[in-house]
């Protein structure tokens, strides 16, 4: 890891809001203040999963003015490779555990004339905090929200209640669709939207936007990447002179920081650029997951993410 | 440890002077006897007690004297201090940092009680007893950006962090090294540098601004940066330079130890947490010729950096027509022997002066 | 006309481009001068159904031929200042995807820009072409004001009289270039005039 000292919280709430989505509230163990935080930063939660270490980020969703307590929802991941899992069956009101300080990858442009927000399922986490902030300030923003259904839709009545006139949910189990052509079409000049969701919302709403003219500037979007599971396989490591071997169920960063070599990172999903690694040499195939490196720089062979990215075949050789 | 706060002047009859005290803590910017631009960031989180790293804003023996020269400066100019309107809440973020900073690590010269939203400041040395709200401008006399920076040394640019790039969005720049904030205001990290050469080909601006946009909450970075300014004078703006740039001349062989300063920034780099700005203070220290030779180590590195630094960057500096007059001067304080590493004076170990 | 080639310069100079259509349901377009060319040439009756054209002569004689090609909307005007509050007045209208086209000489382009960026589209998102004119909007630092269509280095500033040199250094929010005291060191030593790009074209 690398910067600013970690928080040590405790877990004050476990509150499960439906059948996949738990929330959080951290408290300081020593009693202090939290740092205050900029809407739609996350915080990398540190989880002690037997012998491994997981650290997972999260946006923080509570006020981001609040300094007595951080709040994170957790959708349970039943495919992943366990972090969300732990945070469901393992953590309980009592628990210690360590939190980064905020780091903002999905901040809002406080130029803009008005803040368009389109979130899908668990992605409203960060829109959450960013209201609340603009709320503050009296700012102009609208929110469309998709989600599975009524039962789903984490939030949904708090957000209807609190803003009825700027919150708009959809449910697609009742075949409700945001309408994005009209909605990007008629947007007054120096609006700024943003979009949190899984990678086809995402892509759908920047595509959208791009065709009707909006500049990339002025288009906004987080998707953190879970690591995903996969083959083992075995890397050295250059620069502190060591083989390691990065497991199934482990990415290669954790690996790398298993081995005791700081790599220092910011997001853990492929967007922040921090843990960029040069690669010396290989033999095999890159299997890159992240959003930071260029299509030709993914072609190169030159560099790789370790928090997302895989490798399959006979030698890697890293500069760590 | 008690401050003695100077009664002096940085222009007119130019009364600045450093304390023995003063010059022992000066930051001596070259590590080594050549230099060349770097990416010379480290954390900032300390340092030597009464080192100028020692707390997250030095307060020393000019402090009282430079917020005059400051707000002389701004009656005269207030376009050097100017924040679009999207910042107010950045400049609030500096208002705390500063506020909680300063009276946590000068307690007998600063005080803040907090009572929720209801704050109280008080600044002992400026004489300054303040009750306002927080978050509300209309309870200050200046946005918060101003206020404080009226009460800090150093200039604040405040810059807002989007589409990869920072943006010089804000700030208070009255001790500036020749750039003008009114004209370089809304620029991003490579417009605003534009002007300065050779580091963009050695890519130095792009590594830089990877380090920066990383900067994360309770982690801020610090650098040197140097430049020479003939006289203490603080406000050397181009908005003034018809008017400053002929003090450059008046240096002879007599006056050039007293007069010819060494004008040294210690940058530091704080990410603000409400705003996810950043705030780059650059604090200026000076310190004449005849001071900094009284430091053996100091002397000799001088006299070598200067001789050996790559004409662009005497002329980007301002000082390529003085250059001779300050070797001749210099190289009398320079008798050979080795330095070590470090900027630290080393009294005690570096050899005094061969004569 | 052949389009100059501006030497290569610091980062913060502007760099102009080639006019070429764009996606979106709406079109600004804003020249003077020669810049009415750069509209003849990428001007298509698809485009010009949703372009509005707003054209400053400056003692060119474009009218007709702009007009040939039916813009949605056409305003010609007498000048910059003259202009500006319709052009205020169709960004505040305006929803995003408004697509801004600006050519002619760098004075026009600059405020004109500035004007956009105010409404709220980033100035990358804004297209530019140079034609014609190659003189500069120059702001004096000293005493702020701008001297306008300044074509020689060293110049005298038409406001407080200081004589000047011309930097590439360029503020988009002044849409000028910075221009600073040449003598302050030696009062009364200025250099003879030449043109801003005179050694440059003649290498």
């Amino acid at each position: 890891m690398s910067g600013a000292e970690k928080i040590a919280v405790r877990v004050t709430e476990v509150t499960p809001l439906n059948d996949l989505v738990t929330r959080f509230r951290f408290e300081p163990v020593d009693g202090g203040l939290l740092p205050t935080f900029s809407g739609g930063a996350h915080t990398v939660v540190e989880m002690q999963d037997g012998a491994i270490t997981r650290l997972n980020p999260y946006s923080l969703m509570s006020d981001p003015f609040d300094q007595s307590a951080y709040t994170i929802s957790v959708r349970r991941d039943d495919e992943g490779r366990g972090g969300s899992l732990f945070m469901h069956k393992s953590v309980s009101v009592g628990d210690e555990m360590v939190i980064s300080n905020p780091v903002n990858l999905f901040s809002l442009d406080l130029r803009a004339k008005k803040h368009l927000m389109i979130a899908g399922g668990i992605g409203i986490t960060p829109f959450l905090a960013q209201i609340k902030q603009l709320d503050r300030a009296h700012g102009n923003w609208e929110l469309h929200y998709a989600c599975r259904s009524q039962a789903l839709g984490s939030y949904v009545d708090y957000l209807t209640d609190t803003h009825p006139n700027d919150v708009n949910v959809y449910y697609d189990d009742q075949d409700q669709a945001i309408d994005l052509e009209n909605l990007t079409d008629r947007q007054p000049l120096g609006t700024h939207i943003y979009v949190c969701g899984p990678k086809g919302m995402i892509n759908w709403v920047r595509a959208k936007s791009t065709d009707l003219g909006w500049p990339r500037e002025a288009i906004h979007y987080e998707e953190f990447l879970a690591p995903q599971p996969g083959k083992p396989f075995e890397v050295k490591l250059a620069v502190s002179n060591k083989v390691i071997q990065v497991g199934e169920q482990e990415s290669l960063l954790e690996a790398i920081e298993r081995a005791g070599v700081d790599a220092p990172y910011l997001c853990r999903g492929g967007a922040c650029g921090m843990c960029e690694t040069r690669v010396i040499d290989y033999t095999g195939n890159f299997i890159h997951r992240d959003h930071w490196l260029e299509d030709d720089e993914h072609a190169s062979g030159e560099k790789i993410m370790p928090c997302v990215s895989r490798f399959e075949g006979k030698t890697l050789v890293l500069d760590r | 440890m008690t401050l003695q706060f100077n009664d002096e002047t940085f222009r007119d009859d130019y009364s600045f002077h450093n304390s023995e005290r003063a010059i022992k803590r000066f930051p001596f910017p070259f590590d080594k006897d050549s230099y060349m631009y770097v990416v010379n960031m480290e954390q900032h989180r300390g340092g030597p007690s009464d080192s100028i790293y020692e707390m997250r804003f030095d307060v020393d023996e000019h402090y009282v004297s430079e917020m005059r020269d400051r707000a002389m400066v701004l009656a005269d100019d207030p376009l050097r201090c100017q924040s679009l309107p999207h910042m107010t809440l950045a400049g609030w973020d500096l208002l705390e940092l500063i506020m909680v900073s300063k009276s946590e690590d000068y307690p007998d010269l600063f005080q803040l009680h907090r009572d929720g939203d209801k704050w109280h400041w008080i600044n002992k040395p400026l004489g300054i007893d303040d009750h306002f709200t927080f978050m509300d401008e209309t309870t200050l006399p200046y946005g918060p950006m101003e206020y404080i920076t009226r009460q800090t040394q150093g200039d604040f640019c405040v810059l807002d962090q989007r589409d990869d790039n920072l943006w010089m969005d804000a700030g208070t720049i009255t001790t500036q090294a020749d750039w003008s904030l009114d004209f370089d205001i809304g620029m991003n990290f490579f417009e605003w540098h534009a002007p300065v050469p050779l580091a963009h080909e050695k890519g130095i601006f792009v590594r830089a601004l990877k380090f920066l946009l990383n900067i994360q909450q309770g982690a801020p970075a610090r650098r040197l940066n140097w430049t020479m300014t003939v006289n203490p004078l603080l406000d050397t703006s181009p908005e003034n330079y018809h008017k400053w740039g002929i003090q450059k001349t008046s240096l002879t062989p007599e006056n050039i130890g007293a007069k010819q300063h060494l004008r040294v920034e210690l940058q530091t780099f704080f990410r603000l947490p409400r705003s996810n700005a950043l705030v780059f203070p650059i604090r200026c220290y000076l310190c004449a010729f005849q001071d900094i030779v009284s430091v053996p180590k100091w002397g000799r590195r001088l006299h070598r950096v200067i001789r050996d630094l790559p004409e662009e960057l005497a002329t980007y500096k301002g000082f390529i027509d003085n250059r001779p007059m300050m070797l001749d001067y210099l190289s009398k304080f320079d008798d050979g022997q080795d330095t070590s590493n470090g900027i630290w004076p080393e009294l005690d170990s570096e050899p005094p002066l061969k004569t | 006309m052949s389009k100059f080639e501006f030497p290569p310069s610091i980062r913060s100079r502007p760099v102009y481009g080639t006019l070429e259509v764009r996606a979106g349901k709406h079109h600004l377009m804003i020249a003077d001068a020669a810049g009415a060319e750069a509209i003849l040439d990428v001007a298509t009756p698809d485009l010009m159904a949703k372009t509005h054209i707003i054209y400053i002569p400056r003692g060119a004689d474009f009218e007709d031929k702009l007009r040939a090609l039916n813009p949605a909307q056409f305003y010609e005007g007498p000048s910059y200042a003259a202009s500006v509050s319709r052009i205020q007045r169709v960004l505040q209208d305006a929803s995003m995807g408004l697509q801004v086209y600006l050519t002619g000489t760098e004075g026009l382009m600059g405020q004109a820009q500035n004007e956009a960026m105010q409404a709220g589209i980033p100035h990358t998102a804004i297209q530019t072409e140079h034609r014609g004119s190659v003189a500069r909007r120059m702001q004096c630092v000293h005493c702020k004001g701008i001297t306008e269509d300044v074509e020689t280095d060293p110049f005298v500033c038409s406001h407080c009289g200081l004589n000047l040199f011309v930097r590439d250094h360029y503020s988009r929010r002044l849409a000028a270039y910075q221009a600073v005291c040449i003598d302050a060191e030696d009062p009364g030593n200025v250099p003879a005039q030449k043109g801003i790009y005179a050694t440059e074209t003649e290498q």
